[in-house]
C-alpha cells in the first residue's frame, strides 16, 4: 500500500450504494413489468389463440371401422362372419428402432420372412402418424400372454383385437362369395378414403367384392384426448359408426355342398339357378382354396402354391371358364331347326354314324361309329345324334344359329353380381369376319350345330340357358344377392333389366324339346338314364362330351391313351321338376370323359338336395322354407 | 443523514418489540426472508406434485433436499459476515482450482462436464458453489479499494469474473456461467461502476455477442436460433417453447385450475417439472397465480435489498446487494425463457423446480444474507 489511490470515504460509498440498490430495485420493478406484460399478452390478449392450440394438440378425432355386413344363405346358414382376432401392432414413432423392435417380438413369437417384408410394405403406406400397423395377426393365446408379458419392455408394441372377416365353411364358397383381403394403394384411390378410414379389408373378389358398397357400412368417429404420445387417454365423445348391410343369398347351402361332395377332387363347375327368380342356388368351382387365407395376407409360399398349381384352384370356372357346350345346346338347336323350318318332329334321317357335306371328302363323324340308324328329333335330342345335328345345323346356317342362342344369353355377360365374368362365343359369319377376318364355312355350322368349333360358354351360361329352356322362353338374370337386410328390415333387391322373353310361333316346340330331354334321364336308352335310378321327381336333361383335343380322321378316342389334361370335358344340363321346374344346373367336370356319366351324377345329387326337401316339406306341412 | 442512521439503527435494535423477537435473531435467522421463502416453498410444492404428474415420491424427494437446503442456509447463517470476507480470497482460488479440475478429470453427464467425483460416489459441481464465491470475491476486492471504483479495479474486477465464467461456459453450463458473470457484474454495480462505464461495457457486449456466436457450440446456436423463430423446427428445438406457450396462453387469467393442465398433464409439455414448471402453474393457475407468486418473488428481493441496504460493511452490501439481484436474474431469466422472451437457457426457476444442487446452493445464498441481517453490531463503524 504505497500509494494509496483515495481514501475510504464511508458515508460517500453508503449513499452510492443506497444510490445503486435503488437503481438496481427500479430495474426489477420494469424487469418483472416486462414479465408481466408478455405474461399479459399470452394469457389474455392471446388467450383464444392458445387455447385452441392446447385443445387441438390434446384432442383428435380417430375414426372407427364400421362392421361388415354379414352373408346369409337363403335359410338364414352365416356364411361369412366377423370373428375378433388378436393381432401385435406398433406404432413407429413411438418405437424407436423397428428392427430391434421386430427382433425382440420375433424372439417370442414365430415371425415368418413374409410377415416381416410385408409389414414393412404396410409401414411404407400412406397412414396417420401414431396409428397401429399391424405386425401378425392371429395370435393363439400362448402368444398373446407372452407377448402381454413383455409389453412394457417394448414401446410403441401393442395387442389389437379386431373383428375380422371369417369364412366357416372355408373354400366351400371361395368362388361364390369371394373373400376380402387389405385394402391396397390402388383400391385406396377408388373408394371415399374418409370413409376407409380405419377400415383394413375390402372386398377383392365375388359377392363381397361385388357389394363392397353395402357390406362396408359408414365410418364412425371417436373424439379422443391423446398424450403426446398419441395415447388416448379419454374418451370424449363417439359418433358409432353405422355397420355394413347384411347380405341374403339365394344360395342353398344343402345344394352347394352336395355340388362340393359329387364334384369331390375333380376339376369343374356346378351351378345352379332357382329359373322363377334367377337367383343362383349353388355356385362351386373346383378345386378351391380357403378364403380365409386371403383375409390376413396369404404367405408368399402359399400363393405361389395357389398360382402355380396347374389345377388352378384360383380360377373361377363358374363364370371365367369358357368351354364348348357340346351337345348341351342341342335342345336348343332343336328348338331353333322347328322354328326356322329347317326340321319338323316327324322328319326321319338314316344315320350311318357320320356325316358328309357334297365337295367335301371329310366325315363328320358321331359319337356312336355305327350311327343310330333311322333318328327323328325326339330320339336325336334323346340320344345325343350328332349326325341328325350336322345336318340340322347345315340346314339351319350359322347365322340362324346364332341369332336363336343368343336371346338365350350365349356370347354375352349374363351379368350376375358377380366381378370378372367372361362372355363366352356365340359364332357367326359377322363375329369371325370381325375377329378373325376370315369368311366362314359350310363345315364350321356344322361342329358348331354339336356346341363344338368356336362356341364356348361359361357355366353360369350353361345354366342360365337351361333355366330360360325350363321357363319356357321366359328370361331370368342371374343374381347371387337376393335381399340386403339393413337396420334389421330385409328389403328385396330390385331385379334387374332383363330382355324380352323368347317367344316361339309354336309353344309346344318347347314341351317337345322338354320332352326329348326327359327321354335322356327317364327313357332306358336316355344317354343318361343311369341317372333315373331311384329318382323322385321328372326330370330333363342333356349331357354333352366337349373334345378338347381333336383326334386324328381315322383314330379311334381311347380315353385311356390320352393323358388326362386331354380328355373330354363332361358337361350336364338338367332342370327338375320338369311340370314347375324350380331347379335349373349346369355341371362340367374338365377332362371328367362322358357327360351323362361323369357330370350327370353331380346334376342329379344337386337337384335332390334341393328338391327332395321341399318334396319332403310339401307332404307334410305347406311349404316353409323361409327363414324365421 | 447521519442522525437518520442513527435514529434508524436505535429503532430497530433497542426497541422492546425487536428483542422480543430475538430467538430467530439468536440462532441468526431473519424472520421476514425465512417467512417468504416458506411461502414460497409451499407453493412450489404444489407446482410441484401437479407437474410430476402427481408423483408424491418426487414431492418428497423434493422436501428431503429442501430441509438438507434449510440446514445449509442456517449453517451458513451462523457464520459471520467477517469471517466470509476473510475467506473470499481463498475460497475463490479453490473454487477455480476445482473448475480447472473439472475440465480435467470432471464426470460427463448430458453431453456436459459440470462434476467432480468424490469418494464415495457422490459427485460436486463446482459451478453451483461459483455462485456465491464470485461475488464474495469480487465484493472483497472491491471492498478494499475507495468507491467507485476506478479504472484499474473495475479491469481486474472483469478478470475474477470472468476467469469462473469462460471456465464454465466451457463444460459448457450457458445457464450457470450466466449466473455467475452476472453475480459479479452486480456487485461491481452496487460498487458504483459509472454509468458511462456501464454504457461503455454495453456497446462493447455487441461485438462480444459476435464473437460469442462463433465459439458456442451447436446446440446453443440452435437454442437462439429456435429462440428468434420457435417455428422453424416446432418438431426439433422448437417444441419446447411453442408447448409452454401455449400452456402460459391457454391458462388465461384464472387458470385450468391445479391438476388441471393438460399441456403438462398429457405431456406435451417437456421438463415441465423442472426448468419449465412456471409453464404448469401458468397453466393452472392463469395470470393471477403467476402475478401471486412474482408479487412474492418481489417481497424477497425487497428484503434482500433491504437487507444490503442496511448491511454495516461495503463487504456485506456488496455481497448481499449481489446475491439478491442473481436471485432475481434467476426468475427473470426462466420465466422469460419459458415465456418466448429470452432464449431457452438451463436456469430453474428459483425454490420451485425440482432440482438437486441449484436450490442447496440458493438456499447457501440465503443463510448468507441471513448473515448480513443478524451479524449486525450497533456502531460498528
Amino acid at each position: 500500500m504505497a500509494k494509496p489511490a483515495t481514501l475510504k470515504d464511508h458515508y460517500r460509498e453508503t449513499r452510492i450504494f443506497r444510490s445503486r440498490a435503488l437503481a438496481a430495485t427500479a430495474i426489477v420493478v420494469v424487469a418483472m413489468l416486462v414479465l408481466v406484460i408478455r405474461l399479459f399478452y399470452l394469457q389474455v390478449y392471446q388467450h383464444e389463440t392458445y387455447s385452441t392450440k392446447a385443445d387441438s394438440n390434446r384432442i383428435s378425432k380417430h375414426p372407427i371401422a364400421p362392421n361388415r355386413g354379414l352373408i346369409f344363405d337363403r335359410n338364414g346358414v352365416l356364411l361369412a362372419d366377423n370373428q375378433p382376432t388378436y393381432s401385435v401392432s406398433i406404432i413407429k414413432e413411438l418405437a424407436g428402432d423397428i428392427d430391434q423392435t421386430i427382433e425382440d417380438i420375433g424372439n417370442l413369437i414365430t415371425l415368418k420372412e413374409g410377415t416381416t417384408k410385408r409389414f414393412k410394405k404396410r409401414l411404407s403406406q400412406r397412414r396417420r402418424p401414431f396409428s397401429e400397423v399391424p405386425l401378425r395377426y392371429r395370435l393363439n393365446e400362448e402368444e398373446i400372454a407372452k407377448l402381454s408379458v413383455n409389453l412394457h419392455n417394448m414401446p410403441g408394441v401393442s395387442i389389437e383385437a379386431s373383428l375380422v372377416r371369417s369364412y366357416p365353411y372355408k373354400s366351400s364358397l371361395a368362388h361364390a362369395i369371394g373373400y376380402v383381403g387389405r385394402i391396397n394403394e390402388r383400391e385406396i384411390k377408388k373408394v371415399n378414403a374418409n370413409n376407409y378410414s380405419a377400415t383394413e379389408h375390402i372386398g377383392k373378389t365375388g359377392v363381397e367384392r361385388f357389394y363392397e358398397d353395402q357390406l362396408h357400412g359408414q365410418v364412425g368417429y371417436q373424439t379422443v384426448e391423446t398424450n403426446a404420445r398419441g395415447k388416448i387417454t379419454r374418451v370424449l365423445d363417439r359418433e358409432a359408426p353405422t355397420p355394413g348391410d347384411n347380405l341374403h343369398l339365394y344360395l342353398d347351402w344343402a345344394t352347394q355342398q352336395a355340388a362340393i361332395k359329387a364334384i369331390g377332387d375333380r376339376r369343374g363347375a356346378a351351378i345352379a339357378i332357382d329359373p322363377n327368380t334367377g337367383g343362383v342356388l349353388a355356385f362351386v368351382s373346383m378345386p378351391a382354396f380357403d378364403a380365409n387365407l386371403f383375409v390376413t395376407g396369404i404367405d408368399y409360399k402359399s400363393y405361389q402354391g395357389l398360382q402355380g398349381s396347374r389345377a388352378r384352384p384360383l380360377f373361377n370356372r363358374g363364370i371365367q371358364g369358357q368351354y364348348p357346350p357340346g351337345s348341351t345346346i342341342k335342345p336348343i338347336v332343336a328348338i331353333a331347326g322347328v322354328e326356322k323350318g329347317a326340321t319338323n318332329w316327324e322328319r326321319k334321317i338314316y344315320d350311318p354314324g357320320w356325316y358328309k357335306l357334297e365337295n367335301d371328302d371329310h366325315l363328320y363323324r358321331d359319337w356312336k361309329k355305327y350311327g343310330h340308324g333311322m333318328v327323328d328329333l325326339d330320339k336325336a335330342i334323346m340320344r345325343s345324334c350328332d349326325t341328325y345335328f350336322y345336318e340340322l345345323a347345315h340346314n339351319l346356317g350359322i347365322d340362324n344359329i346364332h341369332d336363336f342362342m343368343a336371346p338365350f344369353g350365349f356370347g354375352t355377360r349374363t351379368h350376375i353380381d358377380l366381378v370378372s365374368e367372361k362372355p363366352g362365343i356365340l359364332p357367326s359369319r359377322f363375329w369371325k369376319k370381325a375377329t378373325k377376318s376370315q369368311p366362314w364355312y359350310p363345315g364350321e355350322t356344322l361342329i358348331a350345330g354339336i356346341g363344338q368349333g368356336y362356341m364356348l360358354a361359361t357355366p353360369l351360361q350353361l345354366a342360365v340357358s337351361t333355366a330360360i329352356l325350363a321357363n319356357r322362353g321366359k328370361i331370368i338374370a342371374p343374381r347371387m344377392v337376393k335381399s340386403i337386410e339393413a337396420d334389421g328390415y330385409i328389403e328385396d333387391l330390385a331385379t334387374p333389366e332383363k330382355n324380352d322373353d323368347i317367344i316361339l310361333k309354336d309353344p309346344l316346340n318347347w314341351e317337345k324339346a322338354i320332352a326329348g330331354m326327359e327321354k335322356v334321364v327317364h327313357h332306358p336308352r336316355g344317354t343318361a338314364h343311369k341317372l333315373a335310378k331311384g329318382i323322385q321327381y321328372k326330370m330333363a336333361g342333356k349331357s354333352g362330351t366337349a373334345q378338347v383335343f381333336t383326334i386324328k380322321q381315322d383314330e379311334k378316342y381311347d380315353a385311356s391313351k390320352i393323358s388326362e389334361w386331354h380328355r373330354d370335358h363332361a358337361l350336364f344340363v338338367a332342370f327338375a321338376p320338369i311340370d314347375n321346374p324350380t331347379i335349373a344346373v349346369a355341371v362340367i367336370i374338365e377332362n371328367g370323359g362322358g357327360g351323362g356319366s361323369n357330370a350327370g351324377p353331380v346334376a342329379r345329387a344337386m337337384v335332390d338336395a334341393y328338391l327332395l326337401p321341399q318334396l319332403a316339406n310339401a307332404n307334410t306341412t305347406p311349404s316353409s322354407q323361409e327363414k324365421p | 443523514m447521519i442522525r437518520n442512521d442513527f435514529q434508524r439503527q436505535f429503532r430497530s435494535h433497542n426497541s422492546p418489540v425487536t428483542r422480543r423477537t430475538s430467538l430467530l435473531q439468536a440462532i441468526h435467522l431473519d424472520p421476514s426472508l425465512l417467512g417468504g421463502l416458506l411461502l414460497l416453498l409451499t407453493a412450489g410444492l404444489f407446482v410441484l406434485y401437479s407437474a410430476s404428474g402427481e408423483s408424491m415420491p418426487m414431492v418428497m424427494r423434493q422436501l428431503t433436499r429442501i430441509v438438507v437446503g434449510l440446514i445449509v442456509m442456517m449453517f451458513m447463517a451462523q457464520i459471520s459476515p467477517n469471517s466470509y470476507k476473510r475467506w473470499s480470497p481463498w475460497l475463490y482460488v479453490i473454487g477455480i482450482g476445482l473448475l480447472i479440475g473439472v475440465l480435467v478429470i470432471g464426470t460427463q453427464a448430458k453431453g456436459a462436464q459440470r462434476w467432480l467425483p468424490l469418494p464415495g460416489g457422490v459427485r460436486f459441481q463446482p459451478s453451483e458453489v461459483m455462485k456465491l464465491i464470485v461475488p464474495m470475491m469480487v465484493s472483497w476486492y472491491l471492498a478494499e479499494r475507495a468507491l467507485p471504483p476506478q479504472w484499474k479495479p473495475v479491469v481486474a474486477s472483469c478478470v475474477l469474473i470472468l476467469i469462473p465464467t469462460l471456465l464454465i461456459a466451457k463444460q459448457p453450463d450457458l445457464g450457470t456461467s450466466l449466473l455467475i458473470a452476472s453475480s459479479g457484474i452486480f456487485a461491481l454495480f452496487l460498487s458504483g461502476l459509472r454509468w458511462r462505464v456501464i454504457g461503455g461495457f454495453a456497446i462493447a457486449l455487441i461485438p462480444i455477442a459476435t464473437g460469442a456466436w462463433f465459439l458456442m457450440r451447436d446446440y446453443q446456436k440452435q437454442r437462439v436460433l429456435t429462440f428468434l423463430d420457435p417455428e422453424r423446427d416446432p418438431w426439433g428445438t422448437g417444441w419446447n417453447i411453442i408447448q409452454s406457450k401455449t400452456a402460459i396462453g391457454s391458462g388465461g387469467l384464472n387458470g385450468k385450475g391445479w391438476l388441471n393442465g393438460t399441456q403438462a398433464h398429457l405431456d406435451f409439455l417437456p421438463e415441465s417439472h423442472t426448468d419449465f414448471i412456471i409453464a404448469v402453474m401458468a397453466e393452472e393457475f392463469g395470470l393471477v397465480g403467476v402475478c401471486s407468486l412474482l408479487i412474492l418473488y418481489f417481497a424477497i428481493i425487497g428484503r434482500g435489498i433491504y437487507i444490503a441496504m442496511n448491511a454495516q460493511d461495503t463487504y456485506s452490501r456488496l455481497l448481499a446487494g449481489s446475491i439478491t439481484l442473481t436471485f432475481f436474474v434467476y426468475i427473470f431469466v426462466n420465466i422469460g425463457m419459458v415465456s418466448g422472451l429470452l432464449p431457452v437457457v438451463g436456469v430453474p426457476l428459483p425454490f420451485v423446480s425440482y432440482g438437486g444442487t441449484s436450490i442447496v446452493t440458493l438456499f447457501a445464498g440465503f443463510g448468507i444474507l441471513m448473515s448480513v441481517q443478524t451479524h449486525r453490531k450497533l456502531l460498528s463503524r
